[in-house]
């Protein structure tokens, strides 16, 4: 009796995936929206439960944090002397208000009053000299936490209320990097139970799970509607996608097309972009990629709309250098279509440079970023057409940062990079030769120069000519095909029916501080 | 008794014959993907993504356009010929193992039972992406990874099923002939145990099957765009809505091939007791 | 009592080979802790600081002897994503426990009954039936059925919420409820095969001339099977079951990721992408040790079951 039941069970099971099957993709599709709209929990109104794709730092002291990830989940606990907004302006957050002097070296900042920390202490000037010496420290040769403070000659408090920080040379654009934490002086518990002064207080975390946090009530600024904001890790997009289904999730972010198309009327799918450049990276110091026309000829392969369609359903914007659209000021729109799709151009370069017949390319591309495998996939398709054989080789994260970004032991591979601080230099500094981070080998004479220039031009607070040269850099890297760029990624953001007010900024963030129960 | 015991040599004829059948289509599908696909398998086209089963597509497509039953056919492929190799050298080398120590015994039977013992008890993903981060993790590198892994299973069925054998009479008998370990070990042993043996490389094929697809299923195996049945199926998980003929056609092949194949043991399996691998 | 001190000192010997295995198997996989910690700010510079300050710079053997130290004196070390790897396994192997266990207990609900009425009752058609559900049954991988589960019971029936897993802490009822479904998949595979190994075993074991005696001289067919053939199969079964037990773990590391359960497998997966080898060091043990002592065991109760074994192994 018993294996019938079983076997009945499976049957059903069975027809029930068939008919599903048969009934083709609209039908399937409705049933699975109803089924999430009709009988889903709508969350508590002020509680919601959000899916990350990773666990965070060891550390969540923001000052030792590296991980993108855990910068945007703890962005609602942490804030600077001042802070970003969605629109990729700086306004003041610690501080009230601050004023650079005439020469650009001497930054004054007055408190705000009445702001505390999560733990009820008063933010005072010390706590802000302390925070920002730690991250200037260049002690024993160490490299200073927060890079940009290498230039900071001074910081004092010359009273209660105010703290002076003196440049060594005028920086335009010193002022994004003040958005690092202020941290309490005398606390030692920041790596596991972080304090600040942000809308979220920290209150626990269970490692490799999910992180818990609650609305601060002591905040100076608008307090967040939602009282508890739970993060919980899923590795896989696909299951998280199924949480959200099942109600176990209310908002998650950076989804796939494919993930966001799986979900049905109970959710609202939000469009941005990630704020990163998405390029076939070129190891440009390895044969065959040092030369200038096979690099060219890639890009000459190389569909970018049709991998923005394939791989990201049309969500993601076109690229043509390092540089992404949310940085207004120094984007430029003009090097976007540097190269269009010529397959006759792309075969006579390579023939040029004597590979008439295409090469062999690996790809190799971090196995836990779906959008960058996807997108792999594809242009080793368009490759294809002009003889290049390319051949994917999927590592996880920690074999990419050894082998690709550390060692530079590659041919080319698929990743996005972005911008740690919302300053041009962030994104462009990486390709002046000898630097630290510049992975994929870039060494332009020309380029070097111009970024020289630049930082001359933004210490003598020239800003128009600073955008104008980084505008040339953004040509540079675009005429000698340093990389194949493709594209700022889509970023689908799912947000359960009955919640708004989600905002998009211009980095990897997640402001969960405006979101509420409409 | 004697009528249950036909009747059960009966079906277990149907059964080899049914499995035949199935392994034998499956087999010409996977031959015939080697050669020839109704699509490329990797061919991209972005009019026709998430497309349902129909006569064009006879398993629907993925959200590239690619057509499904192509790709689930060089799946196949894949599958099945890392399921084979790791069959073929599990198998080759367990029993010779097996059939050394089952027979010899002694101080290298015990050594080499206590490290099956500790091969056994490492977890096998671990070994896996050892191997995998060591050899690469192309499907050669997979076979061979898995090949290994799997000898000590083997090993232990062929030695138990030599030791059995080890003072039979027949055996004796040519000891005393004066036949040498080798000729007695392969020519008079060997096909006394295959009934053991068979079915049990039978169930290795199968374990193999689902060892490759749950390594792809967790992306330690295979690059894409070349994806085994397993790779698939991982992939299919994320569209289940929008597309469930995905996930069903994978992983309905992974079921019909160890179905197939399961009852072929079976059949093998001529009511002499049973041994598993 | 020589037998056991024999096994345990077997036991010991096999857990430390083991250990020392996945040791040296982080030295051949490429990438470090350090460079995972640090991500796209690793510089050689930085990346050897933090090698130092972690020991990772030391000699192997002088690590591996430090781990081993502290492993065998209580502690497992810290995890390098934060707190002690005690903490972090304390909180997932109640889940993988429970979840195996549930699945074996299934397993043997479903199996022993169904396999004993698959020889008592045999009948051609149903044999077949019999045999044909059961290899069908065997070539389910928990994988599939586990999104077959989760698509039919949570996303169209919403029995249960998939990623809402509760954990024991907060609800002891709906961990249970939810871990049912895993186990499940789980299951089922072994169900068929557990059914299939009695049903053989037995049928071989009545095969034999005493039990042939025994019926021809008028015994009860079912008393017969009962006193003596089922007493006698018992020996292979329970070495099948410790087989069993140990294959159910294995294959739980797969289920868990299929439903986001927060167990042993799932940390492992990522403890060994991120490199964080305390971490992945403890639950290779716990695992080789589950393995090691579910043959054990199955030894230890075969020779209470039928003392004329001795020391040999099957």
């Amino acid at each position: 009796m018993k294996q019938r039941i079983l076997a009945g069970f499976l049957a059903t099971l069975l027809c029930a995936a068939l008919s599903g099957c048969g009934g083709g993709s609209s039908a399937s599709g409705s049933t699975g929206g109803q089924s999430t709209g009709g009988n889903s929990p709508v969350p508590a109104a002020d509680s919601i439960t959000v899916g990350i794709s990773q666990d965070l730092d060891e550390s969540l002291d923001p000052h030792l944090t590296v991980s993108a990830g855990t910068r945007e989940v703890m962005f609602n606990v942490f804030e600077g002397l001042v802070k970003p907004t969605p629109d990729g302006d700086l306004i003041d957050a610690v501080a009230s208000h601050h004023e650079v002097s005439a020469d650009g070296t001497v930054y004054t900042f007055t408190l705000r009053e009445g702001v505390t920390f999560h733990n009820g202490a008063a933010v005072s000037v010390d706590d802000v000299v302390w925070s920002i010496e730690r991250c200037a420290d260049a002690d024993e040769g160490k490299s200073p936490l927060v890079e940009a403070f290498s230039a900071i000659q001074s910081v004092k408090a010359t009273d209660e209320k105010t703290v002076v920080i003196t440049l060594n040379t005028a920086e335009s654009e010193f002022l994004a990097s003040l958005t690092t934490a202020i941290l309490p002086k005398d606390y030692d518990a920041q790596a596991t139970a972080p304090v600040g002064t942000g809308p979220f207080k920290f209150i626990s975390r269970v490692a490799g799970d999910s992180i818990a946090l609650e609305r601060f009530d002591g905040y100076w600024g608008e307090k967040p509607a939602l009282k508890n904001v739970t993060f919980k890790i899923f590795e896989s997009g696909d299951a998280m996608v199924l949480a959200l289904q099942s109600g176990a999730l209310d908002l998650c972010a950076h989804l796939t097309p494919t993930q966001a198309a799986q979900l049905g009327d109970g959710f609202q799918v939000l469009n941005g972009t990630m704020n990163l450049v998405q390029a076939l990276y070129l190891n440009n110091a390895v044969k065959p990629l040092d030369d200038l026309r096979v690099r060219q000829a890639l890009c000459y392969a190389v569909d970018k709309q049709q991998v923005i369609d394939l791989a990201g359903d049309g969500t993601g914007k076109p690229l043509g250098s390092s540089m992404y659209p949310a940085f207004a000021k120094y984007f430029d729109d003009s090097v976007t279509d540097y190269y269009t799709q010529n397959l006759e151009k792309a075969k006579t370069l390579l023939a040029e440079a004597g590979y008439p017949n295409g090469f062999d390319l690996t790809i190799t591309v971090p196995s836990n970023y779906q959008p960058h495998v996807d997108t792999a996939q594809v242009l080793v398709e368009q490759l294809k057409a002009v003889g290049v054989n390319a051949k994917i080789e999927l590592v996880d994260w920690s074999t990419w940062v050894s082998r690709v970004y550390t060692d530079r032991n590659y041919q080319s591979t698929v990743v996005g990079v972005d911008a740690s601080s919302m300053t041009g230099r962030a994104m462009l500094e990486r390709f002046t030769s000898g630097y630290g981070k510049n992975f994929v080998n870039y060494a332009n004479a020309e380029y070097d120069a111009l970024f020289k220039q630049a930082q001359l031009v933004s210490g003598a607070g020239d800003d128009a000519e600073l955008v104008n040269l980084y505008k040339q850099l953004q040509e540079n890297l675009a005429a000698n095909a340093a990389n194949v760029y493709l594209q700022d990624l889509g970023d689908l953001v799912a947000v359960r029916a009955g919640l708004d007010g989600y905002r998009f900024y211009p980095i990897y963030v997640m402001d969960l501080s405006g979101v509420k129960a409409g | 008794m004697k009528t249950l015991q036909k009747a059960v040599r009966a079906h277990r004829n149907a059964c080899f014959i049914a499995g035949c059948i199935i392994t034998g289509v499956l087999l010409a599908l996977i031959l015939l993907g080697a050669v020839w696909t109704p699509y490329d398998p990797t061919a991209m086209r972005g009019s026709e993504t998430l497309l349902p089963p129909s006569f064009t597509h006879l398993f629907g497509t993925d959200n590239f356009g690619r057509d499904i039953f192509s790709r689930v056919l060089k799946g196949a492929g894949f599958t099945a010929l890392v399921a084979g190799g790791t069959v073929a050298i599990g198998g080759l080398f367990g029993t010779l193992i097996g059939a050394l120590t089952g027979y010899f015994g002694g101080a290298v039977d015990e050594a080499l039972m206590r490290l099956n013992d500790t091969i056994t008890a490492f977890p096998s993903i671990l070994l896996a992406l050892v191997c995998v981060a060591v050899f690469g993790s192309g499907k050669y590198q997979v076979l061979l990874v898995l090949g290994i892994v799997f000898i000590p299973s083997f090993a232990r069925v062929s030695r138990t099923a030599f030791a059995a054998l080890r003072d039979a009479n027949f055996v004796q008998s040519a000891r005393l002939m004066g036949a040498g370990s080798a000729r007695i070990l392969f020519v008079h042993m060997l096909p006394n145990t295959l009934h053991i043996l068979l079915p049990a490389l039978t169930i290795g094929f199968n374990n193999a099957v689902l060892a490759e697809a749950s390594m792809s299923f967790l992306g330690l195996c295979g690059q894409p765009p070349e994806a085994s049945l397993g790779a698939l199926l991982s992939e299919a998980q994320g569209m289940f809505v929008t597309a469930p003929w995905y996930a069903l056609c994978s992983g309905g092949m992974i079921v019909a091939l160890i179905f197939g194949v399961g009852l072929i043991g079976e059949g093998l399996q001529d009511g002499r007791g049973d041994r598993n691998a | 009592m020589k037998y056991a001190a024999k096994k345990l000192a077997a036991l010991l010997a096999t857990m430390l080979a083991v250990s020392f295995l996945a040791f040296a198997a982080f030295q051949v996989v490429a990438g470090d802790p350090a460079t995972d910690r640090l991500g796209t700010e690793a510089t050689p510079q930085r990346v050897a600081e933090l090698r130092h300050e972690m020991g990772l710079d030391r000699p192997f053997l002088v690590q591996y002897g430090s781990w081993l130290g502290g492993f065998v004196t209580g502690d497992p070390g810290q995890s390098y994503s934060g707190g002690p790897v005690a903490d972090l396994l304390s909180a997932r192997l109640p889940v993988t426990l429970t979840l195996s266990l549930m699945a074996f207990a299934l397993t043997l609900a479903l199996a022993l009954p169904l396999g004993l009425r698959s020889v008592r009752r045999g009948g051609r058609l149903e044999g077949a039936v019999n045999t044909v559900a059961n290899q069908f049954l065997m070539a389910l991988p928990p994988f599939f059925t586990g999104i077959l589960l989760t698509w039919l019971f949570s996303i169209l029936l919403h029995w249960f919420r998939h990623g809402a897993f509760p954990g024991f802490g907060a609800d002891v009822g709906g961990s249970l409820w939810y871990l049912l479904f895993p186990a499940v998949a789980l299951a089922i595979p072994r169900v068929a095969q557990t059914v299939r190994m009695l049903r053989s075993t037995v049928l071989a074991e009545m095969d034999k001339d005493y039990v042939r005696t025994a019926i021809a001289r008028g015994n009860d067919r079912s008393g017969v099977l009962y006193r003596h053939v089922l007493k006698n199969s018992l020996v292979p079964v329970v070495t099948f079951l410790a087989q069993t037990m140990a294959e159910i773990v294995a294959g739980s590391i797969v289920v868990e990721q299929v439903f986001n359960l927060p167990g042993l497998g799932r940390l492992l997966l990522t403890s060994i992408s991120g490199r964080d080898y305390p971490t992945v060091q403890a639950i290779v043990v716990i695992l080789a040790l589950w393995v090691v002592l579910a043959n054990t065991a199955a030894d230890l109760i075969n020779r209470f079951i039928d003392p004329r074994l001795g020391g040999a192994r099957t």
